[in-house]
C-alpha cells in the first residue's frame, strides 16, 4: 500500500464549504491526513471525513478559499493527525495546528502522538480528590476545583471571564506539595487583543515558562479550530502522563469550536440536531472534555477549565447545555452581579462542582467545609428569594427573619463573593469569612451545621474552650 | 467459515460492506485487519451496513469483513458479579492489565474467566426429568450471590449424566440431557443474544415495593419490584447521585448499573466506593451483588447503543434464577442520541428533533423487558427486573422526545427540579410534578408491614405540600400579611416536611440510608407537631411562640439519629412534643 501514499490526485470533483470531494482515489483510510496543494503552490492540511471506494471527503483545516477543481491537488499521508511532542514545548507559543509562532526553534519531537487520543479505561481512572486552591472564595469555598476535574466557566460576551481565568491560572496550587502546575492554553477564535492580554498577564507574573499556548485567532481559519483543542490536550497529556506533571488546560472559547463543528456539519448536509448543531455534538465534545483526569498508572493529571460564552446568556443553548452534561460542574459568570460592579461576578447558586464532596473536608481543606458551604448556600438562596418579594410588596411586609436573610444575601455578595484581582485567599480565610457572615444569623438557624462544629468554629466560641 | 466481504465506504462509526450476501440482520462481524467488532444494521442485496463498536480511524475501503454467523451475544455464567464491562461485555480490568490505561482497538477478550474453577454443587440426579429453567446445581459466586445454574431455555428432557460436586471451569460439560431432538449438554455458562428477550412463563403484577432507603421515594413515590421509573433532570440536578443511591441501597438481590455515555470519573467513583460500602442487610461488600457496565461518553457510540441491551440481558439472566434484579441506566438520553447518530449516518428520515421515528418503539421494547415474572422451570419461582432510567433532557425541557416517550411507558416519574437543586435541596425530586402509579397496589404491603396509618399519613403530607404551593402563590401576589394564622401553620408544616424529611444527604453516613420504619416515625413526629401547632393557634397562642419551641430544632436533627434505636427515640420524642405544647399553653393562659 505504501506506494500509493504520497501520490497526488488532481481529481477534485466538488468543493463545498470547508470540504473537498476527491475522486478516483485508492487506499485512503478514514481519518487520514491529507496535504492539499493550492493553485499558487501553497500547502494546506486536511483530514478524511468519509471514504468510499472511489471518493474521499476531505475537510481542509485552513479553509477552502482559493482552491479550485482543476489546479488544486491532494495527496494522502497514510497517517492520522499526529502532533510531534517534546518537553521543549513547555513555555512556547504555537498556532492552532501546532506550528511554533514565537520565533523560536522548531520542536525536535520525542514522540508523535495521535491528536485524538484514546479513551481512558474507566477502570484505570483514579478518582480526583486533590484540592486545588485558586484563591477565589466562590470557587474554593463553594465550588471546589480538584486535580483531574473538568470545570467549565459559563460566561457571556463582555463579561470578565478572561480576567477570572488568568487569576486562577496565576494562583492555582495544590497545598502541601511543591508540585507545580503547568498551564496549557488552547485558544479558539479569540481576538488578537484577548491573546495579547493572556500573554502579557502570564509574562507579568513571570509564569511564562509554565504556560504553553496554542492560539487560533479569530482571523485564522475556522476549521482549524476543530484541531486546536485536541492539539492542546495532546500536549497536555504528554506533559501529564509521560512527564508526570500536573497540567491545567484552559480552552477558550468553546463556543467558537462548536460553531466550526456546525459549519462542517452543514457543509456535509447532515441532518441537524437542535439549533442546527450536529446530533453528535455531545459525543464530539465529550472526546475533548473526557480527556481530563488521572489514572492509576500516571503521576500527573490533566485538569480542564474550558471557557464558553453562552449565546444570549442562555444556559439552555445547546453549547452550555451539552457541556454541562459532560463536565463535572460549572462556574457561572453572571451579568447581574457584574453590572453591580462586583468582581469576580460568579453566581454561586447555579454553579456547581460535582467533585467537591470528595475534595474537601478533614485533611483536604477543613472539616467544617461541607457544612459551611451548605449553610451559606441555603442562607444566600433564602435571602435572594426575598428580593423578588420585596420588589412586589416592599420590605416592610417581611418578617424580621426574612429581613435578616435579605441582609445576609447582600453582605454575602459584597464580602464573600467580591474580592480583589490580586487577592489570593487561602481556604482558611475563605471559610472563616463564611463563618463571620453566618455569625450574623441566630445559631438556631444554622441547621445544616452540626452543633459540635459550631462549638469549634463559630466566632462566638472560637478560641474559647 | 463464511465468505469474506469487503469494505466499500467508511464514515465514522458506520461502514458499508459489499459481497455480504447471506448475512443476517444484527449479525456480528469483524472488520479490517485489526478486527474491529461491528454489527449489521441494514441489508440491501449483497451490501450490508455495519455499525462499528470501535474507532474506525485508518480503516480503508477494500479491507476484509469477516462474518461470524452469530448475533451480538453475552456470556452468562459465574464470574459476572463484581465485574466491570464495557458496552459489549469486554471486562475493563482485563483490558487494563493487557493494554494499559487507555483503550486500544481490536481488543478481543473473553467476558468470563475461562480458567477459573468454580465449586459446583449439583441438585439434580441421573434420569430425573428437567425442563428449561430448572436448577441443575449451584455455584457460590460471591458471599451474597448463589449462582444457580439453569437448564438453558428451549431444553426439555431427561438427565443422562451429571457431574459430581467439584471444581469446574465455565467451559466444562457438567450435564447431558436427552431431549427429543437429541443430546444437549449444559455448561456452567452459556451465551444469549442481547436483542432477544429471555423467555418466562408469565408476568405477574407486583405488590412489593423496591425499598430504596430514600425517604421521598419510599414514602411519596415508591417503585414496585419489577417496576419501571424515569428520573429526568437537567445537568446538576442529581440524576447520577440518585442512581448511585439506588444502586447502593435498593433491596434487590442483584444490581446492574449501566453507565451509558456518561462521565468516566463517575464510574471511577462507583468502582472506588462500592467495594468499601456495606450492604445494609447483609453487611457484605456491595460489589458482591453489583455488575457495572461502563461505556463513557468518549467511548465508541455504537457500543453505547449496545450497552443497555447487554445490561438488560444480564438482568434477565439473574431474574431467571429467581432473583430480584434492579437495573439503573444512566443515561437513556445518551443511548437515544446514539440511535440518532447512527440513524443520521444511515440517512434515515428523521422524526422529532432528528431522532429516528423508531425511538418510541425502541424505548418501549427496552422498558418492557422489566417486570415481575413467573420464571421458567418445573417449580414456580418469582423473579423480577426493575428498571430505573435517567433521562437528560436538553435545556431541562421535559417536552423533548426522549422524556415524553419515556413517560408514556414508565409508571414512576421522579422529576428533578432545577430550582430545588440550586437551593441545594437534595434529592431535588419535585413533590408537585412527580408521581407513582404503583402506590395503590403497594398500599396493602405498607399497611401490613409498616403501619396501618402509612397511607393516611402520606395523603396528609401530600395535602400540606399542595396547600403550601397555593399559599406561596398568594404570598407572591399580595405579601405574607394576607395569610391567616392557620395558613401560616400550613407553610410552617410544609417547611418542616421539606427541610426535615424530604431533604436527605447522600453523603452523611447515617442519613444516606433511611429504613422504612425510621421514615414512618419521622413523619409521625412532624405530623404530631403539625397538629400541636393547629391546636395551639386555636387556643389563641401566637404562632411565633410555637415556632420557638426547643423541640422544633430537635426535629430538624432527627434525620441523623441512628435508625437502630429510632423506635424508642421516637416514642420519647412524641411525648416531648406533647409536654412542650401543654407547658406553652398553660404559660400563655396563666399569663
Amino acid at each position: 500500500m505504501s506506494t500509493i501514499v504520497g501520490r497526488e490526485y488532481s481529481t477534485i470533483s466538488k468543493i463545498a464549504g470547508p470540504l473537498l470531494f476527491v475522486n478516483a482515489i485508492k487506499g485512503v483510510g478514514y481519518g487520514e491526513v491529507a496535504k492539499i496543494t493550492t493553485p499558487d503552490g501553497d500547502e494546506r492540511r486536511g483530514q478524511v471525513l468519509e471514504v468510499g471506494e472511489n471518493i474521499a471527503v476531505v475537510q481542509v483545516f485552513e479553509g477552502t478559499s482559493g482552491l479550485d477543481v482543476t489546479a488544486t491537488s491532494v495527496s494522502f499521508s497514510g497517517e492520522t493527525v499526529r502532533l510531534p511532542v517534546s518537553s521543549d514545548m513547555l513555555g512556547r507559543v504555537f498556532d492552532g495546528s501546532g506550528e511554533p509562532i514565537d520565533g523560536g526553534p522548531k520542536i525536535i519531537p520525542e514522540e508523535y502522538l495521535d491528536v485524538h487520543g484514546a479513551p481512558i479505561n474507566p477502570y484505570s481512572r483514579d478518582y480526583p480528590r486533590d484540592f486545588i486552591q485558586t484563591g477565589i472564595s466562590t470557587v474554593d469555598g463553594m465550588n471546589t476545583l480538584v486535580r483531574g476535574q473538568k470545570l467549565p466557566i459559563f460566561s457571556g460576551s463582555g463579561l470578565p471571564h478572561n480576567t477570572i481565568v488568568a487569576q486562577i491560572a496565576r494562583q492555582a496550587k495544590v497545598r502541601g506539595t511543591d508540585e507545580p502546575f503547568t498551564t496549557v492554553f488552547g485558544a479558539m477564535g479569540i481576538t488578537a487583543d484577548e491573546a495579547q492580554f493572556f500573554k502579557e498577564d502570564f509574562e507579568k507574573q513571570g509564569a511564562f515558562e509554565h504556560v504553553t499556548l496554542f492560539v487560533n485567532l479569530a482571523e485564522d481559519p475556522a476549521i482549524e479550530r476543530i484541531l486546536t483543542p485536541r492539539i492542546a490536550l495532546t500536549a497536555a497529556e504528554f506533559f501529564a502522563h509521560k512527564l508526570g506533571m500536573h497540567v491545567l488546560v484552559i480552552l477558550t472559547d468553546m463556543t467558537n469550536y462548536c460553531e466550526a463543528l456546525r459549519e462542517i456539519s452543514a457543509a456535509r448536509e447532515e441532518v441537524p440536531g437542535r439549533r442546527g448543531y450536529p446530533g453528535y455534538m455531545y459525543t464530539d465534545l465529550s472526546t475533548i472534555y473526557e480527556r481530563a483526569g488521572r489514572t492509576h498508572g500516571s503521576k500527573g493529571s490533566v485538569t480542564q477549565m474550558p471557557i464558553l460564552t453562552m449565546p444570549h446568556d442562555d444556559m439552555t443553548h445547546p453549547i452550555p447545555d451539552l457541556t454541562g452534561y459532560i463536565t463535572e460542574g460549572q462556574i457561572i459568570v453572571d451579568r447581574g452581579l457584574y453590572r453591580r460592579g462586583l468582581y469576580p461576578p460568579i453566581d454561586v447558586s447555579p454553579s456547581l462542582s460535582r467533585l467537591m464532596k470528595e475534595g474537601i473536608g478533614k485533611e483536604r481543606t477543613r472539616e467544617d467545609h461541607r457544612e459551611v458551604a451548605d449553610q451559606l448556600y441555603y442562607a444566600y438562596a433564602e435571602g435572594r428569594g426575598f428580593r423578588d418579594l420585596v420588589a412586589v410588596v416592599g420590605e416592610e411586609a417581611l418578617s424580621s427573619r426574612d429581613r435578616m436573610y435579605l441582609r445576609f444575601a447582600d453582605t454575602f455578595e459584597t464580602k464573600f463573593v467580591s474580592q480583589g484581582l490580586y487577592e489570593d485567599r487561602s481556604i482558611e480565610e475563605t471559610l472563616d469569612l463564611g463563618w463571620e457572615l453566618l455569625a450574623n444569623l441566630p445559631e438556631s438557624e444554622l441547621k445544616r451545621i452540626d452543633p459540635e462544629t459550631i462549638k469549634i468554629y463559630h466566632p462566638r466560641y472560637k478560641g474559647k474552650t | 467459515m463464511f465468505k469474506l466481504g469487503k469494505i466499500e465506504n467508511v464514515a465514522g462509526p458506520v461502514i458499508v460492506g459489499k459481497d455480504m450476501l447471506g448475512s443476517q440482520m444484527y449479525e456480528l462481524v469483524k472488520i479490517g485487519d485489526v478486527g474491529l467488532i461491528g454489527e449489521i444494521i441494514r441489508i440491501e442485496g449483497a451490501r450490508a451496513t455495519i455499525q462499528v463498536y470501535e474507532e474506525t480511524t485508518g480503516i480503508k475501503p477494500g479491507e476484509k469483513i469477516e462474518r461470524t454467523g452469530k448475533p451480538l451475544s453475552v456470556d452468562l455464567g459465574p464470574g459476572i458479579i463484581g465485574q466491570t464491562y464495557d458496552g459489549i461485555q469486554r471486562p475493563l480490568p482485563v483490558i487494563k492489565e493487557l493494554y494499559g490505561d487507555f483503550i486500544e482497538r481490536g481488543i478481543n477478550v473473553s467476558a468470563l474467566d475461562r480458567k477459573k474453577k468454580w465449586k459446583f454443587i449439583p441438585t439434580q440426579k441421573k434420569n430425573w426429568k428437567v425442563q428449561s429453567g430448572d436448577i441443575i446445581g449451584t455455584v457460590e459466586e460471591t458471599s451474597l450471590v448463589k449462582h444457580r445454574i439453569l437448564v438453558p431455555p428451549g431444553v426439555v428432557g431427561t438427565i443422562l449424566s451429571i457431574v459430581d460436586e467439584g471444581e469446574y471451569t465455565v467451559d466444562d460439560e457438567i450435564c447431558i440431557i436427552e431431549t427429543t431432538s437429541g443430546k444437549k449438554s449444559a455448561k456452567l455458562a452459556h451465551t444469549w443474544p442481547v436483542r432477544t428477550l429471555r423467555p418466562f412463563k408469565r408476568k405477574i403484577p407486583s405488590d412489593t415495593p423496591l425499598i430504596t432507603g430514600q425517604r421521598i421515594i419510599d414514602f411519596l413515590f415508591p417503585i414496585a419490584k419489577g417496576g419501571t421509573a424515569a428520573i429526568p433532570g437537567g445537568f446538576g440536578t442529581g440524576k447520577t447521585v440518585m442512581q448511585h443511591q439506588l444502586a447502593q441501597w435498593a433491596d434487590a438481590d442483584i444490581i446492574v448499573y449501566v453507565g451509558c455515555g456518561e462521565r468516566g470519573n463517575e464510574m471511577a467513583e462507583v468502582l472506588e466506593r462500592f467495594p468499601q460500602l456495606k450492604d445494609p442487610r447483609s453487611g457484605e461488600s456491595l460489589m458482591a451483588r453489583t455488575i457495572l457496565i461502563a461505556n463513557t461518553s468518549n467511548m465508541p457510540i455504537a457500543a453505547r447503543e449496545a450497552s443497555v441491551y447487554t445490561g438488560i440481558t444480564i438482568s434477565e439472566y439473574f431474574r431467571d434464577m429467581g432473583y430480584d434484579v434492579a437495573l439503573m441506566a444512566d443515561s437513556t438520553s445518551r443511548w437515544a442520541e446514539a440511535l440518532r447518530e447512527i440513524s443520521g449516518r444511515l440517512e434515515e428520515m428523521p422524526g422529532e428533533e432528528g431522532y429516528p421515528a423508531y425511538l418510541a418503539s425502541r424505548l418501549a421494547e427496552f422498558y418492557e423487558r422489566s417486570g415481575r415474572v413467573d420464571v421458567l422451570g418445573s417449580e414456580s419461582k418469582l423473579g423480577s427486573v426493575s428498571v430505573v432510567g435517567a433521562v437528560s433532557p436538553p435545556g431541562s425541557d421535559f417536552s423533548e422526545p426522549v422524556t415524553q416517550n419515556t413517560l408514556r411507558i414508565v409508571k414512576v416519574f421522579w422529576a428533578l427540579d432545577k430550582a430545588l437543586a440550586e437551593r441545594r435541596h437534595f434529592p431535588a425530586i419535585s413533590w408537585l410534578t412527580s408521581y407513582s402509579l404503583y402506590f395503590d397496589s403497594l398500599q396493602q404491603w405498607y399497611q401490613k408491614n409498616i403501619a396501618e396509618d402509612w397511607v393516611e399519613l402520606r395523603r396528609e403530607a401530600m395535602q400540606i405540600l399542595q396547600r403550601d404551593e397555593e399559599l406561596r402563590e398568594i404570598v407572591m401576589l399580595v405579601g405574607p400579611d394576607a395569610l391567616s394564622e392557620s395558613q401560616r401553620v400550613t407553610l410552617e408544616a410544609a417547611r418542616m416536611l421539606k427541610e426535615d424529611f424530604l431533604v436527605q444527604s447522600a453523603v452523611h453516613p447515617i442519613d444516606s440510608y433511611c429504613p422504612l420504619n425510621k421514615s414512618y416515625n419521622m413523619i409521625k413526629i412532624i405530623m404530631r407537631f403539625y397538629r400541636g401547632m393547629l391546636g395551639a393557634i386555636e387556643k389563641g397562642i401566637p404562632l411565633q411562640r410555637v415556632i420557638e419551641l426547643p423541640v422544633k430544632d430537635e426535629i430538624a436533627r432527627m434525620k441523623i439519629q441512628a435508625p437502630e434505636d429510632f423506635d424508642s427515640f421516637s416514642s420519647e420524642f412524641l411525648q416531648k412534643i406533647d409536654v412542650e405544647f401543654t407547658e406553652l399553653t398553660s404559660q400563655i393562659i396563666s399569663a
